[in-house]
C-alpha cells in the first residue's frame, strides 16, 4: 500500500491542475454570457444587408413615390 | 438619429485606449448581437463585444476621442438604441456574486470528487482489512483536501449566518454553517484520534449540493433589471434650448420650466410642455398606448416621452424633467419594485420554520446522550453533530430551484421567457387576470377591413398616394395592395393626410375635413378611417380596424372557465374599448385610461386581496406591470415593458398566458412534492442519527440519494402536455 502514498497526491495534483484551469475560464469571463456565447459558434460571418430606409418622411424628404 | 453625445461616459484603459459600455435596446436575438459586433469592427484597432445575456455592447478603439460617433452611427441606422452604462452602478455587484458562488462551487466540486475518490476505500471496508495506518492516511489526505475547501466554499454561508447572527435572528445558513464546521473539526479530533470514522465527504458534499441549489437561484435572480432605472437611462441626453442668439444643448437635469426647447422631426420630447410654434404628428404610444399618432398644434400639450414624427416644433416648457408624467411613472415603477422585494417566497418561510427545530433536535441529542445515555462528552457531540449533518437541508436547497430551472426551460421552449425567480410561483397564486387591450388583445396594427368592397382603382390611388409615408393607417393601406403603383410625387400635411397630382386631377388622401367632409364622424363609430378625394370631391372611405389576436376570444373563455376575474384595462378611448370587451365576452371593462389611472386601479384591485396577473405591451403599462403581484408582457413590446413584465411571450397569440398559469400550477405542485421528499427523508434519517447508528458512508448515501429523488421529481415537469 505504499503506493497509496505516490497515487493520491498525483491523483490529486491532476485535480489540481482541473481546479485552476476553472479559476482562470471563470475570471476570463467566460461564464458571463452563456446564451451569447451558445450562438456564437453558430454565426456565419456573411455580408450585411444594407441599414432600412430612413423611419422619417419630413417635407423636405419627399420623394417621387414608386414601389 | 445621431448619436448622443456619450462623452462623459469615456473611460480609459490601460493601453491608453477608449472604452465606452452601452447598453443596448432593439436586439431579437444573438444574430443581432454579431451584427452588431461585425459592423463595429470593420476598423482595425476596434474592439466590440456584445454580452447578450446582459444586452450590454462593450466598445474601445484606439485613437480619436470623438471617434465613437462614426463607429456607432451604423448601429443607430439599424434601428438599435443605445444608453450609456455608468459603470459605478450598473450591476456589477450581482455578477461578482454569480462569479463568486460559482468558483465556490467549483472548488466543492472539486473537494467532494476527490475525497469521494478516498472515501470509496474508507467506506467499502474496515481498518481491520486495510491497516490501520492505510485509513489513517486516507484519511490525513482527505483532511488536507476538506479543511482549505470549507473555509473557501463555506463563506457564503458563513457571511450570511454571521450576518443573521449579529442582528440576533437566525436563518437556514445558521445549522449549515454549524453543521459543516462542526463536521471539519470533529473530523479532525477523530482522525488525530486514529478513530474509525470522520465526516470529511459529508462537509464538502453538503457544501457542493447546496451550493449548486444557491447558484441557480442567484442566477435566476440575476436575469431580472431594474426597469424603472432603464427608463431613466433612456431618458439621459441632451435637448436644445432656444435662446436670444441661437440654440443651445442643455443636459435635461439642467431643463426648467419655461425654457423653450426645439424639437426635430423623429426626436423624442424630453419635458412636458405646450406647443409654441409648428404642426406635427406625435407618437404617443409610450404614453398611451394609442395606435394612430395624435396631431399636435400651437397650444396642444405634449408630454416627454412622446416622439415628435413629422414637422419641428417649438415647445414651451410646462414642467421640469423631474414633474413630467413620465417621471411619474418612473417613481411608481420604483416605488412599486422596492414593494414587491417584501414578497417572502415559501421556501424561505419554510426555511424560517426549519432552523429552530434543527438546532433543537441536535442539542437534546446532545444532552439525551450526555445524561440519559451515560455516554461521554466527545461521544454525545458527535452524536449531535450527525444529527446536525442528516438534517442539514440539501435536499430542501434543491427543492425549489431545480423545478425552477426545469420549469423556466420548459416555458421557454413554448416561447415564455421567465424574468425573475419568483414569478413562477406569483403565477400559481394568481386569482385575477387584467388585459390591456391594444397590443395585448389586439396585434396594434390597424388592417384594411373594407378591402372587398373597393374599386381596384381606388386602392391602387390610395395606395400611391401612401407608399412613401409612414403613418400606422398608410402603411395599413399599402399592405392590403399587391401589385404596381403610380408614381407620384407626394406632399404630407401633418396631421391631415397626403396630397398629389396624377393627370391633371388633385387627389388626396386623408382624413375627412381634408377630403371635403364637413360631418363629424359619429361618436359611436369607433372606426378608424381615412377618404380619398379627387378634385375635392370624396370618393372612397377605407376603414381600418385593429385586428383582434385570433386566439383572445378562445384564451379568454378557457380562463374564464378556469375560474379567474378577467378585467380589461385601455388607453385608448371607453367606447373602442367597450366594443371589444363585448365582443370578448369581457365584463369589467374601462377606457381612456392614463398610465397612473391603470396603476391606481391596480393597486385598489390588490388592496381587496385579490392577486392579480397584469397582461399589457405599452410602456403605459410599465407601472401597472411593477405594482402587479405577477406580470406579463409580449416581446413584442417596448425593452422598457419587458424588463418591467416578470415574464415575456413570443408570438402573436394569446395562448401563452394560459399556458404559463397551467404549468406554474405544476411546478408549484412538484415544489410542495420536493419539501415533502426532503422532509420525508429526514424524518427517516433523524431517528438513525440520535440512535448513534449513522456512519459517513450512511449520510453520504442519504444525502446523495436524497438530492437525487428530489432531482428526478423535478424532472417530471417534462411529461406536461401543453
Amino acid at each position: 500500500m505504499d503506493v497509496l502514498l505516490l497515487l493520491i497526491p498525483l491523483a490529486l495534483f491532476l485535480g489540481f491542475i482541473g481546479l485552476a484551469a476553472f479559476y482562470w475560464s471563470l475570471k476570463s469571463g467566460q461564464f458571463d454570457d452563456p446564451e451569447g456565447n451558445a450562438a456564437r459558434i453558430l454565426h456565419d460571418d456573411l455580408p450585411l444587408a444594407p441599414p432600412p430606409k430612413p423611419s422619417l418622411k419630413t417635407d423636405e424628404n419627399e420623394k417621387a413615390g414608386v414601389s | 438619429m445621431q448619436v448622443p453625445d456619450f462623452s462623459s461616459y469615456i473611460t480609459r484603459d490601460a493601453q491608453g485606449a477608449h472604452r465606452l459600455l452601452l447598453a443596448v435596446e432593439g436586439m431579437r436575438c444573438a444574430s443581432c448581437a454579431f451584427m452588431i459586433e461585425h459592423l463595429l469592427q470593420k476598423e482595425s484597432g476596434v474592439e466590440a463585444r456584445v454580452n447578450v445575456t446582459e444586452k450590454r455592447l462593450s466598445l474601445s478603439w484606439k485613437g480619436e476621442k470623438e471617434h465613437f460617433r462614426t463607429l456607432l452611427q451604423p448601429v443607430l441606422d439599424h434601428g438599435y438604441q443605445l444608453a450609456p452604462i455608468d459603470e459605478s452602478n450598473s450591476g456589477d455587484q450581482q455578477k461578482k456574486e454569480e462569479r463568486f458562488l460559482l468558483l465556490c462551487l467549483g472548488v466543492a466540486g472539486f473537494a467532494t470528487g476527490n475525497i469521494m475518490l478516498l472515501s470509496v476505500g474508507l467506506w467499502s471496508t474496515d481498518s481491520a482489512a486495510m491497516g490501520l495506518a492505510t485509513r489513517d492516511v486516507l484519511h490525513w489526505f482527505s483532511a488536507l483536501i476538506a479543511l482549505p475547501a470549507v473555509l473557501f466554499s463555506g463563506q457564503p454561508f458563513f457571511r450570511s449566518a454571521f450576518a443573521a447572527l449579529s442582528k440576533g435572528r437566525t436563518n437556514m445558513d445558521v445549522p449549515i454553517s454549524l453543521a459543516v464546521v462542526l463536521s471539519g473539526a470533529m473530523s479532525i479530533v477523530q482522525t488525530t484520534h486514529h478513530a474509525e470514522h470522520a465526516y470529511f465527504d459529508s462537509g464538502v458534499m453538503l457544501l457542493f449540493f447546496l451550493l449548486i441549489g444557491r447558484y441557480l437561484d442567484v442566477r435566476m435572480r440575476g436575469v431580472a433589471r431594474s426597469a424603472a432605472r432603464d427608463l431613466l437611462s433612456m431618458m439621459t441626453g441632451f435637448a436644445t434650448v432656444l435662446k436670444e442668439n441661437g440654440t443651445e444643448q442643455i443636459p435635461l437635469k439642467d431643463i426648467r420650466e419655461g425654457m423653450v426647447l426645439q424639437v426635430a422631426a423623429g426626436e423624442k420630447i424630453m419635458a412636458d410642455g405646450l406647443v409654441r410654434e409648428g404642426l406635427s404628428d406625435v407618437d404617443t404610444a409610450l404614453l398611451t398606448g394609442e395606435t394612430l399618432p395624435q396631431t399636435v398644434r400651437p397650444g396642444s400639450s405634449v408630454f416627454a416621452g412622446m416622439i415628435n414624427l413629422s414637422a419641428p416644433l417649438t415647445i414651451t416648457v410646462s414642467a421640469a424633467r423631474n414633474e413630467s408624467l413620465l417621471s411619474e411613472i418612473i417613481r411608481l415603477m420604483e416605488k412599486a419594485e422596492q414593494g414587491q422585494a417584501r414578497y417572502v417566497r415559501l421556501a424561505d418561510r419554510i426555511a424560517r420554520a426549519y432552523t429552530p427545530v434543527v438546532h433543537v433536535l441536535a442539542l437534546s441529542s446532545f444532552l439525551g446522550w450526555l445524561l440519559l445515555g451515560h455516554a461521554s462528552w466527545q461521544d454525545a457531540l458527535l452524536i449531535a453533530i450527525s444529527v446536525l449533518i442528516i438534517t442539514c437541508p440539501c435536499a430542501l436547497g434543491l427543492a425549489v430551484p431545480v423545478v425552477q430551472v426545469l420549469a423556466t426551460g420548459w416555458l421557454f421552449r413554448k416561447g415564455i421567457l421567465v424574468k425573475t425567480a419568483d414569478a413562477l410561483e406569483r403565477l400559481a397564486g394568481a386569482d385575477t387576470i387584467v388585459f390591456d387591450k391594444t397590443g395585448t388583445l389586439t396585434r396594434g396594427r390597424p388592417r384594411l377591413v373594407n378591402g372587398t368592397v373597393l374599386s381596384e382603382g381606388a386602392l391602387k390611388m390610395a395606395a400611391s398616394l401612401a407608399a412613401q409615408s409612414k403613418h400606422p393607417l398608410s402603411q395599413a393601406l399599402c399592405a392590403a395592395y399587391d401589385g404596381p403603383l403610380y408614381a407620384l410625387s407626394v406632399q404630407e400635411r401633418a396631421g391631415e393626410g397626403l396630397e398629389a397630382r396624377y393627370e391633371g386631377q388633385s387627389l388626396r388622401l386623408g382624413k375627412r375635413d381634408f377630403c371635403g367632409i364637413s360631418q363629424a364622424q359619429d361618436r359611436d363609430d369607433a372606426a378608424m378611417e381615412i377618404w380619398l378625394a379627387q378634385d375635392g370631391q370624396p370618393q372612397q372611405r377605407f376603414v381600418f380596424e385593429d385586428e383582434v389576436k385570433e386566439d383572445a376570444a378562445t384564451t379568454i373563455a378557457a380562463l374564464k372557465k378556469s375560474g379567474y376575474a378577467l378585467h380589461m384595462f385601455s388607453g385608448d378611448r371607453d367606447e373602442v374599448a367597450r366594443q371589444l370587451g363585448a365582443q370578448l365576452g369581457l365584463v369589467h371593462v374601462k377606457g381612456g385610461m392614463n398610465p397612473k389611472a391603470k396603476h391606481d386601479a391596480l393597486a385598489e384591485l390588490q388592496a381587496q386581496g385579490r392577486k392579480v396577473l397584469y397582461v399589457g405591451d405599452g410602456l403605459n403599462d410599465a407601472a401597472a406591470l411593477s405594482v402587479a403581484h405577477v406580470s406579463m408582457s409580449p416581446a413584442s413590446a417596448m425593452d422598457i415593458t419587458q424588463n418591467a413584465a416578470a415574464l415575456v411571450f413570443r408570438g402573436d397569440k394569446l395562448a401563452p398566458v394560459p399556458t404559463a398559469l397551467y404549468l406554474a400550477k405544476k411546478a408549484q405542485a412538484l415544489v410542495k412534492q420536493n419539501f415533502v421528499l426532503s422532509l420525508a427523508y429526514n424524518l427517516l434519517a433523524v431517528p438513525l442519527a440520535v440512535a448513534g447508528l449513522v456512519t459517513p458512508f450512511i449520510a453520504a448515501l442519504a444525502m446523495s440519494s436524497s438530492s437525487i429523488i428530489v432531482i428526478l421529481n423535478a424532472l417530471r415537469i417534462n411529461q406536461t402536455k401543453a
